[in-house]
């Protein structure tokens, strides 16, 4: 389980977070929407402990993301990421990016990670593309093997923020597509995204992010059909 | 014109003590390109918090290495720290001058490279729970030296060129011997001719070495 | 004070003015040969891009020359060299013609890379509106060209008055030279060399800076 409770993040003077409290369950699909700026990865960076935060706290399972005797890199095998850019390391081949932390940072021998590798790509219908570079994909492709190099560290929860938004419109389907088997597999996953179809389709609950706040979270008929909030008619207008 | 009669004889005979005196530049070159790659690199990290006493240390020394002559910096590690009471003999003058100045250009270098790769590769390495070390040993210097690997095979070549100056505080390198050989002979035409041509040969071998282990090294 | 003044006494006003003259000596040769080899350089850098075939084969390898030996080798060979031919020089004109076309060798590469940056498909436009191959060049290849090779072009004009150190082998009295003949007669080394080095640091820090400001905004 995921808990945020009443946390507050400051870039310098500017008032990010401004108390929220949320909680994912095991199993569940949470989508984020909201408008640019709002403060929806900075969420998920919170949650991950790449960003400090000020106020309140994060609990992933049990641990206090930012108590200082967390081990973050622990901490961050149980939660995999997946960024709006896709992140490929450019020198390795789609299979090296994959065995990469498995081997150095789970400590599986080089058998272990290649074979983990191997699952995880054809896991994500990169089945033929073992010894290619990076240059050599699509957008979608490099997607989906940050997807890929994600699980491969088995993860207990999936960060997903926006990743289908720097993809050519005919290459956003395939990468839905691997997230919504995921969370049909059960994952627990907390989506950053601008895809409505997405939100309404596979997530459980959609909590609607502005200025800093959630201004209204929900199931998804909730949300989309009958928004209590005029922040929220508003932006789910303009999405539309 | 042409009345010059050419005495190609005794830079012949010398030839075998010229060859070795090219290996004398290759080995103090390596040791200055190595040490320089070490020595720039650190010094562009500690160019990366731009404040402290680290960070102006550093600076200072890329600067003056970039902005006055290495003539001159092989000058101040001669006269100069001899006049402080440390005298270091001709090769370690040699040595200690083309380190500096190749720590100073190579830094800059490692600089750029490292601002060219986007801040998002060391953010995804970190979300796959590896630490500072690994991430920088696996995903960031792998990029950075594939960036500056041309322009670390020019230093090279510069670095080679540069120990010419050994001649001017004494040290027999390749441009040292030769100007021995021809002062003793008078025929400095000759002699620093064929020296001129074992420097292109090495400098061409460098470069084709350099194609070619690029071609073994970088797979992408 | 008294203690600087025993420091110092070495050091007189007259081995100030010494030491200007000779400054102004390496100013003089570093601008005469940073403008007549960017000159040529241009040109030969036209040639290279130009006609791929005669420029690479009979152009390139002698540019390559002076890109492959060291200048100081380049300054005693062409300074012996001269006589053999009938050729009158003193040292600052061999030095003067040597360092020109080094020069012009660094400046050619630099030169050509300008030309191929300026693109096939924007001189394609420009020549698609009719404009002949000089207007072509005259105004959409030069204006860009020099623009985008400027920064490259400071940093081997840069190069080259810290190089014109190494005409000093050949007994023109520039700073380097003026320095050594100093620290002989008045054995204060240290300050001499600081001197010296501080003439070229103030000279080349701001230009570095200031081309280095003017890539950076540029680039945006
Ligand atoms: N490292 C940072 N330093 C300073 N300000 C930041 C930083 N990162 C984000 N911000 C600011 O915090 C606010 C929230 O940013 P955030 O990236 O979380 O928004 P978002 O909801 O993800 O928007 P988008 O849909 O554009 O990705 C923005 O105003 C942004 O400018
Ligand atoms: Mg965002």
């Amino acid at each position: 389980m995921i808990k945020v409770d009443g946390l507050h993040k400051y870039f310098d003077d500017l008032h990010v977070l401004r108390g929220i409290d949320l909680e994912v369950q095991k199993g569940e699909v949470l989508s984020v929407i909201g408008a640019s700026g709002s403060g929806k990865s900075t969420l998920l960076y919170c949650v991950n402990g790449i960003e400090q935060i000020q106020e309140g706290s994060v609990y992933v399972d049990d641990v206090d993301v930012h108590a200082k005797t967390t081990d973050l890199n622990k901490l961050r095998q149980r939660l995999g990421m997946v960024f709006q850019q896709w992140n490929s390391f450019p020198h390795l081949t789609a299979m090296e990016n994959v065995a990469l932390a498995p081997q150095i940072v789970r400590g599986l021998t080089k058998e272990e990670a290649k074979d983990v590798a191997i699952k995880q790509l054809e896991h994500v219908g990169l089945g033929d593309k073992f010894d290619v570079f990076p240059n050599a994909l699509s957008g979608g492709q490099q997607q989906r093997l940050a997807i890929a190099r994600a699980l491969a560290m088995d993860p207990q929860y999936m960060l997903f923020d926006e990743a289908t938004s720097a993809l050519d419109p005919e290459l956003v389907g395939e990468v839905l597509d691997t997230m919504r088997v995921l969370a049909e597999e059960g994952m627990t996953m907390i989506c950053v995204t601008h895809e409505m179809g997405f939100a309404r389709d596979v997530s459980d609950r959609v909590a609607y992010f502005h200025e800093g706040i959630v201004e209204e979270i929900g199931p998804p008929d909730q949300i989309f059909a009958e928004p209590e909030s005029e922040h929220t008619k508003k932006f789910l207008a303009k999405v539309r | 014109m042409f009345e010059y009669n050419f005495h190609w004889r005794p830079v012949f005979k010398s030839l075998p003590d010229l060859l070795e005196a090219a290996l004398t530049t290759l080995q103090v070159a390596s040791l200055a390109m190595t040490a320089g790659i070490l020595l720039g690199f650190i010094l562009a990290v500690s160019r990366m918090r731009e404040t402290g006493l680290i960070y102006w240390f550093a600076t200072t020394w890329v600067e003056l290495a970039r902005n006055t002559p290495a003539l001159f910096q092989l000058f101040f590690f001669g006269f100069g720290l001899g006049a402080l009471g440390f005298h270091l003999s001709p090769y370690l003058i040699v040595l200690a001058g083309l380190t500096f100045n190749t720590a100073g250009y190579l830094a800059e270098n490692f600089r750029g490279g490292f601002e060219a790769i986007p801040s998002t590769q060391l953010r995804a390495a970190r979300s796959l729970g590896m630490n500072p070390w690994q991430a920088y040993t696996r995903i960031l210097i792998p990029q950075v030296m594939r960036i500056v690997y041309y322009p670390m095979t020019n230093q090279f070549v510069w670095v080679v060129l540069m120990s010419s100056l050994g001649m001017l505080v004494g040290y027999r390198e390749l441009t040292g011997e030769t100007q021995f050989f021809a002062s003793k002979t008078y025929r400095i035409f000759e002699y620093f001719a064929v020296t001129a041509v074992i420097y292109y040969v090495m400098v061409k071998v460098i470069l084709v070495l350099s194609k070619f282990c690029a071609s073994r090294f970088f797979r992408y | 004070m008294e203690q600087t003044v025993t420091v110092f006494s070495g050091f007189s006003a007259q081995d100030l003015l010494f030491l200007g003259e000779a400054a102004l000596r390496t100013l003089w040769i570093s601008l005469l040969s940073i403008a007549i080899g960017s000159f040529l350089g241009g040109i030969f850098g036209w040639v290279l891009y130009e006609s791929k075939n005669w420029g690479g084969i009979l152009v390139n390898p002698v540019l390559d020359i002076f890109r492959s030996v060291p200048l100081i080798v380049q300054l005693v060979l062409f300074y012996n060299f001269a006589p053999i031919v009938g050729l009158n020089l003193d040292a600052f004109e061999s030095g003067l013609v040597v360092l020109t076309m080094y020069t012009s060798a660094l400046v050619a590469n630099v030169a050509r890379g300008g030309i191929e940056s300026v693109g096939r498909s924007m001189r394609i436009a420009s020549r698609s509106l009719g404009m002949s191959y000089w207007q072509d060049m005259r105004h959409v290849v030069f204006p860009i060209g020099t623009r985008a090779i400027f920064p490259s072009w400071v940093g081997v004009a840069l190069g080259v008055m810290k190089d014109s150190a190494l005409v000093s082998v050949l007994g023109y009295v520039e700073l380097v030279k003026a320095s050594q003949v100093l620290i002989t007669r008045t054995q204060e080394p240290l300050l001499i060399i600081l001197v010296v080095g501080a003439f070229y640091f103030v000279l080349s820090y701001p230009v570095s800076r200031y081309s280095a400001k003017l890539e950076r905004r540029w680039s945006q």
